[in-house]
C-alpha cells in the first residue's frame, strides 16, 4: 500500500481534513482515481493544482508515473518558477 | 525505447560537459545583430499603443472611443467589449496553472480597474504620434473605488473588496462573506505547543518586504500579425513561445493551431516574461486593422503594469535548545498578490524552513489580492521573500545560543534521509558541503574593521523539470543542428550544443542549436523554473542517443556487418568485426555522405515530461560597510556556494548565481515600489527605483559544489533561480553585524539605516 | 512641424534621414536607420542600453535630439567590429561570458570602448564607476568588469 500524505488546506476542502491514507496503487493516475472515488472531486483537484513527490522525487504531470508497493507519496503544490 | 542504445559512462568520463566555450549565439549579441523584440518589423506595420487606467481602483461605467478613431491614421480601436469573456478555467500554459479568466481581465480590464496602470483601451496607428493622439481622445468614465495596496490592511474586514466572487479556500469553513484573502496555505507537522516548550532560547520578529521588480532591461515587445484567413502570426520576446501561443488564443477564444508564435531574442525574464500583455491586444488591434501591429511599452509601463512580485508582512517564531537543536518554527506569511489571487506564497511556505529538519512546525500563507499590478514569478517566487525572514530568525537564535550561524545551519540543516517540511524525502541534495564551503572561503576569515559586519544566510527552491521537445538531424557536411523550443535567456544554446557534441563525440563547434516557433519544433514548456538544462538538456541527449544509434545501423550496412559490432566513439562509428579489420572508422561527415543509399535523412526527435528535477541549495556569505552619516551600505565582499548538480558550462553557471546574487542585493538594499495615498506608484523608472550599479558591487566569489541528480544523464540540477532565495538575508544579517541592531524592513536603505542608528543612539 | 533634413556620420559612412523635430537620435538610429544593435531600455538616460560616442564623447542617444547629429560622427554598436573582426572588447566578452540575455551588451561594450578610449588603464574602480551608467539585471558585472579589464590588457600590449 502506497502511504500518501495530501496538505492540510486540500484535507480541510475535500476529506473533512483526512490527510493521510493507504492506497493500493501502482501509478499516480490510480492513486488519484481512488482518492476521487472515495472523495468526490478530490481527484481533478489533485489532477489540476497538485504535484506529487514519490519517495522524494517530485513529479508533476505524471499520471503514468509509478509507484511502489510501498511508496511514500506527498501531494504538493504544483511548482512554478522564474 | 532507449534499451538498445550504448550509453557512455556520462558520469566520470565526460569530454565537453564542463568546458568554457563560446557560446554559438555569442557573435551576433555582441555585435548588435540578434533581434530582440523591439528590433523586429513587419512592411506596413501599425504602431500600437495602451490607455491604462489613472486609478488604482475604480469601476469602468463607459468608455467613448469615437474622437479617437476619427484621428487621421487610426486604424482601430479595442477596448474590453472587443474581447470575448473568458471563463474560469485554470491552465498551464506556463508552470504553475493560471486561471485563464484573470490573465484576460488583466490584459485588458472590463468592468472594473484594479490598479493604476491597468489596460482599458488599445489603438493602433500609422505612427507614434497619431496613436497617442488617439488615446489622448479615449473617454473614461470611472467611478472612484476605495483601495487598498497594504496586505494587512487588504486583510482586515473593512477593506474595500476587490472581487465579489472571491472567498477564501483552504480553510475549515467556506466563509460567507467574499474578502480580499483568496486562499489560505497550511503545512503542520509535530507539535508546536510541545516544541516550544523544549526550547532555551527564542527567536522572534514581524518581518516587512516590498513588491520588487524583476528589473529586465528589456521592456515588453511584439509584432502581431492576423491574417486575412484567420492565420495569426506573432514575435515577441517571452521566456515561452508555447505559452504565448496558449495564453493569447485562451484571451482571445481562438484556436490554438491558428497562432504561429515565433520566438526573438530575450531582454531578461527573470519570471517576469512568463505571462502576456501585449500580445493578444496587438493581435486584436491587427485583426480589427488588417494590419500588423507592432506593441513595445516603456519602462513607465513595465513598472505600472507588469507583475512585480509580492511585497509581504512575516512572523516569525523559532525555538532551540540550548545545545543548538531547533525544535521548534511558527511561521506565517501574508503576500500581496495583486489585483487577482496568486502570489508566490504557496511555494514561499514550501522552501522557508526547507533547509532545515526541525520537528514540529507550523507554516501558514495567506493570498491576498491589493490594488497593486498582479504579481508575476520572481525567480524563485517567494522564497527570498520567506528567507529574509527566517534565515534572519536563525541568525538571532545563533547569537542568542552563543554559536556560530553557520555551525548552526550545519547542526539542524537538511541532508539525505531529512524529510522536507511539505513532505517528500531528500536525496542527493549538497546543502551542508555548501556550508562546509563557505566556513572553508578566504571571505570567511577575512578581518573586518569598523562600521562592517558578515552575514551568512542559506536558500532552497525546488527545480522543475517538465515538457520538452528537441529535434536532432545530421546536415550533410555532418554538422549538427539541436532544436528545440526553449528561448535562451542565460545561456542555454551553449549547453545544448556542449550535450549534444558529448554524446556524440565531436567538437561543440560542429552543433548548431536553434530556437524553434511553434509550429516548428513540438511543444515545451517555457524557460523559467531553472528547468531548460535540465528537462530540454535531457530531450536533446535522448535525441542525441538516438541519431548515434541510427548512425550505428547505417555503418553496419555500409560495413556489411552485424550491429553489435559496431560502436560509437569519437565521433566516429568503429568497426569491431575482425572480418572486417582495418576497415577505417566512419566518421559524421561520411556518414552523412552516404545517408541517401543507407535509408535517407538522419534526424531524429524526442518529446518528453522530465521527472526528477533536484532541487537547488544555496549559502551565501556577504561583508558589509555602513556609512554612519549616510546609512549607505557598501557590499564588500560576496561568496555564493551552491549545489549545482553539474555545471555544463561552469562560466554561464558562475553567471547565474551571480546574477541571483546580486538582484538579491538590490531587493535587500533599496528596490522598492513606493506607493502614494491614491495608490499610484511614485518610481515608475530606473532613476528612482534603484537596481545594483556595477560600482555597487565587489566581484562576486562563486563556488560550484557538484553532488550530481542521478535523474539525469549528466547530473544536472537547476541553477538559475536559487540564488536569489539567500541574499536579502545574508545582507540583513550582515548589517545588523554592523551596526548592532537588526531592521526587519526591507529595503534597508540609507534613511532606514540611518533612522535605525538614530533610534539606537537616542537609546 | 515640418522634418527636418540631417547629414551626419555614422561608423564612419555619410547617412542622411528626415528627422521630426521631437525624435530622439536613439528612434533615428533604430527607425530611420536600421541601426537596431542600440537598444531603449528606459527612455530617460537611466540604463545606458542606448549608450552611443558622438564626436568621441559616450552619450545617451535617448537623451539627444536626432537633430542634434547633424555635422556631428556617430559610432555604434555596429561600428565596432571590423568586419568580422571583432573588437577586443567584443572578444573578451564572449571569452569571459560577459553577457547572459546579451540586452545590455551593445551598450555596455560603446560604454567600455569610450572608457579604454579615453584611459587605456583603468583599475577595477574606475571600470565599476564608468560603468555606472549601464545598468545589466543578468550578470551582476563581476564578469563584464574581467572582460573590460582583460582587453584593455590585450589592448596595451598590442600597442607595445
Amino acid at each position: 500500500m502506497a502511504h500518501v500524505v495530501a496538505p492540510a488546506d486540500a484535507a480541510a476542502q475535500f476529506t473533512g481534513g483526512v490527510a493521510e491514507f493507504d492506497i493500493a496503487a501502482d501509478t499516480v493516475r490510480r492513486l488519484i482515481a481512488e482518492l476521487d472515488r472515495r472523495y468526490p472531486g478530490f481527484g481533478p483537484y489533485l489532477d489540476r493544482r497538485m504535484a506529487v513527490a514519490i519517495d522524494g522525487e517530485i513529479h508533476q504531470d505524471a499520471w503514468t508515473s509509478p509507484l511502489k508497493p510501498d511508496s511514500e507519496v506527498f501531494f504538493i503544490p504544483k511548482i512554478g518558477g522564474g | 525505447m532507449t534499451d538498445t542504445l550504448d550509453r557512455p559512462d556520462v558520469q566520470t568520463d565526460l569530454k565537453i560537459v564542463g568546458t568554457r566555450p563560446v557560446r554559438p549565439d555569442g557573435a551576433d549579441k555582441v555585435t548588435g545583430r540578434a533581434v530582440y523584440g523591439a528590433d523586429f518589423n513587419l512592411a506596413g506595420q501599425l504602431v500600437g499603443k495602451v490607455l491604462r487606467s489613472p486609478h488604482a481602483h475604480a469601476r469602468i461605467r463607459s468608455i467613448d472611443a469615437r474622437k479617437a478613431r476619427a484621428v487621421p491614421g487610426v486604424k482601430a480601436v479595442i477596448t474590453g467589449a472587443d474581447l470575448p469573456d473568458v471563463a474560469t478555467e485554470f491552465h498551464e500554459g506556463g508552470e504553475a496553472a493560471s486561471n485563464m479568466r484573470d490573465m484576460a481581465l488583466n490584459v485588458m480590464a472590463r468592468d472594473a480597474v484594479f490598479y493604476e496602470g491597468h489596460a482599458v483601451a488599445a489603438v493602433a496607428a500609422t505612427s507614434a504620434a497619431a496613436a497617442d493622439a488617439a488615446l489622448e481622445l479615449i473617454q473614461v468614465d470611472y467611478e472612484l473605488l476605495n483601495h487598498v495596496t497594504e496586505v494587512e490592511a487588504a486583510m482586515s474586514p473593512d477593506a474595500p473588496v476587490l472581487h465579489a466572487h472571491l472567498f477564501t479556500e483552504g480553510l475549515e469553513d467556506v466563509p460567507s462573506l467574499p474578502s480580499n484573502v483568496a486562499r489560505r496555505h497550511k503545512i503542520e507537522r509535530g507539535d508546536l505547543d510541545a516544541g516550544f516548550a523544549q526550547a532555551d532560547v527564542i527567536a522572534e520578529g514581524r518581518y516587512v518586504t516590498q513588491a520588487v521588480h524583476q528589473g529586465y532591461i528589456e521592456p515588453h515587445a511584439c509584432v502581431a500579425s492576423w491574417g486575412a484567413d484567420g492565420q495569426c502570426q506573432v514575435w515577441c520576446s517571452s521566456q515561452g513561445q508555447f505559452m504565448v501561443r496558449t495564453y493569447t488564443a485562451k484571451v482571445l477564444g481562438l484556436e490554438t493551431s491558428n497562432i504561429r508564435v515565433t520566438p526573438l531574442e530575450i531582454g531578461g525574464g527573470f519570471g517576469g516574461k512568463t505571462v502576456v500583455y501585449l500580445e493578444p491586444l496587438a493581435l486584436a488591434l491587427s485583426r480589427e486593422s488588417g494590419y500588423p501591429v507592432k506593441m513595445v511599452m516603456t519602462r513607465e509601463e513595465v513598472f505600472r503594469a507588469t507583475g512585480p512580485t509580492s511585497g509581504s508582512v512575516m512572523h516569525v517564531k523559532m525555538g532551540a535548545k540550548a545545545d543548538g537543536t531547533i525544535v521548534a518554527a511558527d511561521v506565517e506569511l501574508k503576500f500581496q498578490a495583486g489585483a487577482f489571487p496568486g502570489s508566490p506564497v504557496g511555494a514561499a511556505c514550501m522552501t522557508t524552513l526547507s533547509c532545515y529538519d526541525i520537528p514540529n512546525l507550523r507554516i501558514i500563507g495567506w493570498d491576498v489580492v491589493t490594488n497593486t499590478p498582479k504579481v508575476a514569478a520572481y525567480r524563485a517566487p517567494g522564497a527570498p521573500i520567506a528567507a529574509f525572514a527566517v534565515e534572519q530568525a536563525v541568525d538571532d537564535l545563533a547569537r542568542k545560543l552563543g554559536m556560530d550561524p553557520v555551525d548552526l545551519r550545519i547542526k539542524n540543516g537538511a541532508r539525505d534521509g531529512v524529510k522536507a517540511p511539505y513532505g517528500p524525502t531528500f536525496a542527493n541534495i549538497g546543502y551542508l558541503d555548501c556550508l562546509e564551503a563557505i566556513k572553508a572561503c578566504p571571505q570567511y576569515s577575512a578581518p573586518l574593521g569598523p562600521n562592517q559586519g558578515r552575514g551568512v544566510a542559506a536558500g532552497f527552491w525546488f527545480n522543475v523539470g517538465g515538457e520538452s521537445t528537441a529535434a536532432v538531424h545530421l546536415n550533410d557536411d555532418g554538422t549538427v543542428v539541436v532544436t528545440n523550443g526553449n528561448p535562451d535567456i542565460g545561456g542555454s544554446r551553449a549547453s545544448m550544443a556542449m550535450m549534444a557534441a558529448e554524446v556524440l563525440g565531436v567538437a561543440v563547434e560542429h552543433v548548431r542549436p536553434v530556437v524553434a516557433d511553434t509550429a516548428s519544433i513540438g511543444s515545451s514548456m517555457l524557460t523559467g523554473g531553472s528547468r531548460t538544462t535540465f528537462a530540454t538538456g535531457m530531450a536533446v541527449i535522448q535525441a542525441t542517443e538516438k541519431i548515434v544509434a541510427e548512425l550505428k545501423r547505417r555503418a553496419a550496412l555500409i560495413w556489411d556487418v552485424p550491429g553489435e559490432q559496431v560502436t560509437w566513439k569519437d565521433g566516429a562509428a568503429h568497426c569491431a568485426d575482425p572480418a572486417k579489420e582495418g576497415a577505417k572508422p566512419l566518421t559524421l561527415k561520411g556518414l552523412a555522405g552516404q545517408s541517401a543509399r543507407t535509408g535517407g535523412p538522419i534526424s531524429a526527435s524526442v518529446s518528453l515530461n522530465a521527472q526528477g528535477a533536484g532541487p537547488g541549495f544555496g549559502v551565501h556569505l556577504c561583508d558589509i560597510e555602513i556609512d554612519p552619516e549616510t546609512g549607505h551600505a557598501t557590499v564588500l565582499r560576496y561568496t555564493v556556494a551552491q549545489d549545482v548538480g553539474r555545471a555544463i558550462h561552469p562560466s554561464y553557471v558562475e553567471g547565474q548565481m551571480q546574477g541571483g546574487a546580486a538582484q538579491g542585493i538590490g531587493w535587500a538594499l533599496n528596490e522598492e515600489y513606493i506607493f502614494d495615498r491614491n495608490g499610484k506608484m511614485e518610481n515608475p523608472g530606473f532613476l528612482d527605483y534603484r537596481v545594483p550599479v556595477a560600482s555597487d558591487l565587489p566581484m562576486i566569489d562563486t563556488i560550484m559544489i557538484e553532488v550530481p541528480n542521478p535523474r539525469h544523464p549528466y547530473g544536472v540540477k537547476g541553477v538559475g533561480e536559487v540564488p536569489i532565495v539567500p541574499p536579502l538575508a545574508a545582507v540583513g544579517n550582515a548589517v545588523r553585524d554592523a551596526i548592532g541592531v537588526r531592521i526587519l524592513e526591507l529595503p534597508l536603505s540609507p534613511p532606514r539605516i540611518r533612522a535605525t542608528l538614530d533610534a539606537k543612539a537616542a537609546g | 512641424m515640418s522634418r527636418q533634413h540631417i547629414s551626419t556620420v555614422v561608423n564612419g559612412d555619410p547617412v542622411e534621414f528626415l528627422a521630426d523635430p521631437g525624435m530622439t537620435m536613439l528612434d533615428a538610429l533604430r527607425d530611420e536607420l536600421g541601426l537596431t544593435g542600440t537598444k531603449e531600455g528606459c527612455g530617460s538616460g537611466d540604463c545606458g542600453a542606448c549608450s552611443v560616442i558622438v564626436d568621441g564623447r559616450l552619450v545617451c542617444s535617448c537623451l539627444m535630439l536626432a537633430a542634434e547629429a547633424d555635422g556631428k560622427r556617430v559610432e555604434t554598436i555596429e561600428g565596432m567590429a571590423q568586419g568580422s573582426r571583432l573588437h577586443p572588447l567584443q572578444q573578451k566578452f564572449l571569452e569571459h561570458a560577459a553577457l547572459q540575455c546579451g540586452f545590455c551588451t551593445p551598450g555596455l561594450l560603446v560604454a567600455s570602448k569610450a572608457l579604454l578610449d579615453a584611459n587605456p588603464d583603468p583599475t577595477e574602480t574606475e571600470v565599476r564607476y564608468w560603468l555606472a551608467g549601464n545598468l545589466c539585471r543578468c550578470t551582476g558585472y563581476d564578469k563584464i568588469i574581467k572582460a573590460v579589464l582583460d582587453a584593455a590588457a590585450d589592448m596595451r600590449q598590442a600597442r607595445v
